[in-house]
């Protein structure tokens, strides 16, 4: 009953998003609001119908109806309820439907906001949403239906079906596989919906982008209509990778953060244009420049998008072949082909109407420094793009698999982050539209001042590293510009009104969150490149095998073997957990207890460390192995990980930022750009003369 | 001539025992430098760490948790006893499983566009840069804001010039 639910229920969707894309068409074409009105409402109703779909799966998640193939693979008996629940998105067909979903929950948003004065961008706003949400719905339909089940046939074989073949009989397996015990950290409960939110939040720009490219707008009310939308999309892509890079250390036992995998750089493509065009968008508003690069970019940050979804789910990392051999590969390779192609068209057909209403008038400017932090984003994302898909071409040319690993990346991406930090401590100091070295420098030679001297005392210290008193100045600079900034504001504040500090700092930011969240945006920047700095330049480690009583050294640690115990827990788990003892300079500073999980069901094992952590460092141990018999000896390999906490503490500035800056102001008045608009009352589009 | 033969042979025993004494301490002695000689697990992850795992997608030798990478590791340290060198090992890794085990591909063949695309389109986009901050110019935005710096001082001026005025009047 249920998986018929729920399936009736995508197909209806997908016919009801195939009819708002057609009454769009047919409304802007004809000029008749009733069809555009109709699309709209169509739009809406997939969100409600698509709800039903989700239901359903959660239900037959939670239930253990293991005839469903997807249940199957995704839960067993001995997970807990909120993991049954997160195995929504724990599996192809489920992630895909959760996709689909919040696309479906974004589009009808859209529609729901005052659309009285964008009239004419409506039609084409559904229209790209819709042709979004319909090609997910078809790969759902057509290749990833979540409600298959298992039949046995009247002559003993055994199908896959969504229907029950003639005179078959469901097959009900007394246990599923399980959800892949990676997936089963609180981490990845949270991260996989904040990529996606993150993923789906940036189509909403793309569709007024393509909106305004399609009826020729060419003023901003394109970028003004969805900046918060931007912001908001960055911020859960943000969320999304930070709370991944938290997973990957917390679970996988490396005691890294991030390894340049294709899976990470699949999300972290479009971060790194979204993140060009939310400043590069500012340049525009202010002084009518970049429209044309503006949409470059926001069709980039699609189109990546759509690629890291591909890139995750079409198996083509695994193999070039296996991408040739998965069903949903080569529609997804189609569908971002075309909807780029089709996109740069009509980016091209603009061109002319997109010219800069302006020049830019000095090198120091706000807006010339933007153009070279876009540069650097893209450098980096050229970078990231390149050495993703290079193993890809290698296959397929040469027959040669080969890995593009860390060093490629750390080494080509470093400068450019370096150029960024040092360009997030200048930007905010000039001034739009023109600057000078004098006026520029009179601004700068305070924090500048403060960061030199940070360089002399790191390098008294005794850190001869290049990289380290590099990256550590420049973001010193960007940290000691930001907090000057905050400072200056607040002692106008204060001169001007006597407010106190504290009031002045609240009013100050109130006054104008977008530009002070963006500030304190940028100090999280700071901290994470803290943190970063700290474990890629100076991490250590250590291994060795050590029987109870013996201990490993590692930068002024002792980590002393107490025992090692073996044990079932009713999660369906066989746990091997050390017990160790900590001290530092003769201090006990407690126990560590490192283990290694092993799931019955699903047969893998995972790692998970012990770690101490402080705001100085990380101390982070994993069980290697054991001897699994008289438990005389184990293994551990032991990390320092220094300032890697800063990292974590910068993603929670980063939230905070993100929402100062997003949050609703008092509604403005703003400028309606010289455009078509929709007389509800006549029900025809017609221009403004 | 007995007592000379015995004491010979007595010289002999005390000469093979003294031997054999000495060669008991050399192999303890052996041994221990067999036991220095002997690589630690910080030794293999060194190498370990720049090589990638075969079978798993993307994870260095030295972390990967599977068997197969345990006896990989195992392998290196067997490499590392018979005196093999850190190239000779990664070199034997690649000739069993191919580039992929390393890091980064080596510079040759169609590999050299891994290095070579990122700066070239990096130029690229440095020239595109160049060319729009080329266009720089005084322009007319440029005189007004500078006439607005301007008018703010002269109003500034006006306004104190007022206040004066004013207060000659008052005063008369």
């Amino acid at each position: 009953m249920l998986p018929n639910l729920g399936y009736g229920s995508l197909v209806i969707t997908l016919i009801v998003s195939i009819y708002a894309i057609v009454s769009a068409v047919i409304g802007e074409r004809k000029n008749l609001y009733k069809y555009v009105e109709s699309a709209r409402l169509a739009l809406l109703l997939t969100f409600p119908l698509l709800t039903l779909t989700v239901i359903s799966i959660v239900i037959l998640l939670v239930n253990q109806n293991y005839e469903v193939q997807y249940v199957f693979n995704v839960t067993s008996s001995t997970m807990p309820t909120y993991l049954k629940v997160t195995a929504l998105w724990g599996g192809q067909s489920g992630s895909l439907v959760f996709w689909a979903w919040l696309m479906a929950a974004f589009g009808s948003a859209v529609t729901l906001r005052k659309w009285d004065r964008d009239h004419d961008l409506l039609p084409w706003v559904i229209i790209v949403s819709s042709v979004t949400l319909a090609f997910f719905l078809i790969m759902i339909i057509a290749f990833e239906n979540p409600f298959i089940r298992f039949w046995t046939l009247p002559s003993g074989g055994e199908l896959v079906a969504m229907f029950a073949p003639a005179g078959s009989q469901l097959i009900h397996p007394f246990d599923g596989r399980g959800l892949n015990p990676l997936l089963r950290h609180p981490g990845m409960v949270i991260h996989p919906p904040m990529l996606y939110l993150g993923f789906v939040s940036f189509v909403i720009p793309y569709a007024f982008g393509m909106a305004a490219l399609i009826t020729g707008r060419s003023d901003d009310r394109w970028i003004r209509l969805t900046r918060r939308w931007t912001l908001v999309a960055w911020m859960f892509l943000s969320i999304g990778l930070i709370l991944g890079s938290r997973w990957a250390y917390d679970v996988l036992g490396w005691g890294g953060y991030w390894a340049w995998d294709p899976v990470e750089n699949a999300a972290f493509m479009p971060w790194l244009s979204g993140t060009a065009f939310l400043h590069s968008v500012m340049i525009q508003e202010k002084r009518g420049l970049f429209k044309r690069w503006n949409m470059i970019l926001v069709i980039f940050t699609y189109s990546l998008v759509i690629f890291g979804t591909f890139l995750t789910r079409s198996g083509v990392l695994s193999s070039v072949h296996a991408f040739a051999q998965s069903a949903i590969g080569p529609m997804f390779f189609i569908y971002i082909g075309v909807s780029f192609i089709i996109s740069l068209a009509f980016l091209i057909k603009r061109w002319d109407d997109l010219r800069s209403e302006g020049v830019m008038t000095s090198l120091l400017s706000r807006e010339s420094l933007f153009l070279i932090n876009n540069l650097l984003f893209i450098g980096i994302l050229v970078v990231v793009f390149w050495g993703t898909v290079y193993p890809l071409i290698s296959e397929l040319f040469t027959g040669q698999k080969v890995t593009v690993g860390p060093p490629f990346y750390n080494s080509t991406t470093g400068p450019l982050f370096a150029g960024l930090l040092l360009l997030m401590g200048i930007a905010p100091l000039s001034a739009w539209g023109h600057s000078t070295w004098k006026t520029l420098g009179k601004a700068l030679w305070i924090p500048a001042t403060g960061s030199l001297t940070l360089l002399v005392v790191l390098f008294i210290s005794g850190i001869r590293s290049i990289g380290a008193l590099i990256g550590l100045t420049v973001a010193s600079l960007a940290a000691f510009v930001t907090i000057y900034e905050f400072w200056r504001g607040m002692k106008a504040r204060h001169n001007r009104s006597g407010e106190n500090y504290l009031v002045a700092l609240w009013k100050l930011t109130a006054r104008n969150r977008r530009r002070y969240g963006g500030y304190v945006i940028h100090l999280s920047v700071v901290f994470m490149a803290i943190g970063i700095i700290g474990i890629e330049l100076f991490q250590t480690e250590t291994q060795g095998r050590i029987a109870p009583g013996e201990s490993l050294s590692l930068a002024g640690y002792t980590v002393t073997f107490k025992n090692l115990a073996e044990f079932d827990v009713a999660d369906g788990r066989n746990v091997a957990r050390a017990v160790l003892s900590i001290s530092k300079d003769g201090k006990d500073l407690g126990e560590l207890y490192p283990r290694r999980d092993f799931y019955y069901d699903s047969q893998q094992p995972m790692t998970i460390p012990g770690v101490r952590s402080t705001i100085e460092d990380d101390l982070y141990v994993i069980l290697v192995n054991w001897e699994q018999i008289s438990s005389r000896g184990a293994t551990f390999k032991v990390f320092h990980n220094p300032l890697i906490n800063w990292l974590w503490y910068g993603g929670i500035l980063l939230v905070i930022g993100s929402f100062i800056a997003a949050w609703p102001d008092p509604e403005k008045e703003i400028e309606l750009a010289p455009s078509r608009i929709m007389k509800k009352e006549t029900g025809r589009l017609v221009s403004k003369p | 001539m007995n007592s000379n033969n015995k004491v010979l042979s007595r010289k002999k025993i005390t000469f093979v025992f003294f031997i054999l004494i000495f060669l008991m301490f050399l192999i303890p002695i052996k041994n221990v430098i067999a036991q220095n000689d002997y690589p630690t697990d910080d030794q293999v992850n060194v190498i370990a760490k720049e090589l990638y795992c075969p079978v798993c997608e993307n994870i260095p030798l030295d972390v990967c948790p599977t068997q197969a990478c345990a006896q990989w590791r195992a392998l290196i340290k067997e490499k590392l006893i018979a005196g093999w060198s850190k190239d000779e090992i990664k070199q034997y890794f690649v000739d069993q499983y191919g580039d992929r085990v390393l890091a980064q591909p080596p510079a040759r063949g169609l590999n050299w566009l891994v290095y070579i695309l990122p700066p070239v389109v990096f130029v690229g986009g440095i020239v595109v840069v160049y060319l729009n901050l080329k266009k720089i110019k005084k322009s007319p935005e440029k005189i007004l804001q500078d006439s607005t710096i301007n008018n703010e001082k002269y109003l500034h001026e006006m306004e104190e010039a007022l206040n004066d005025l004013n207060k000659k009047e008052d005063l008369t």
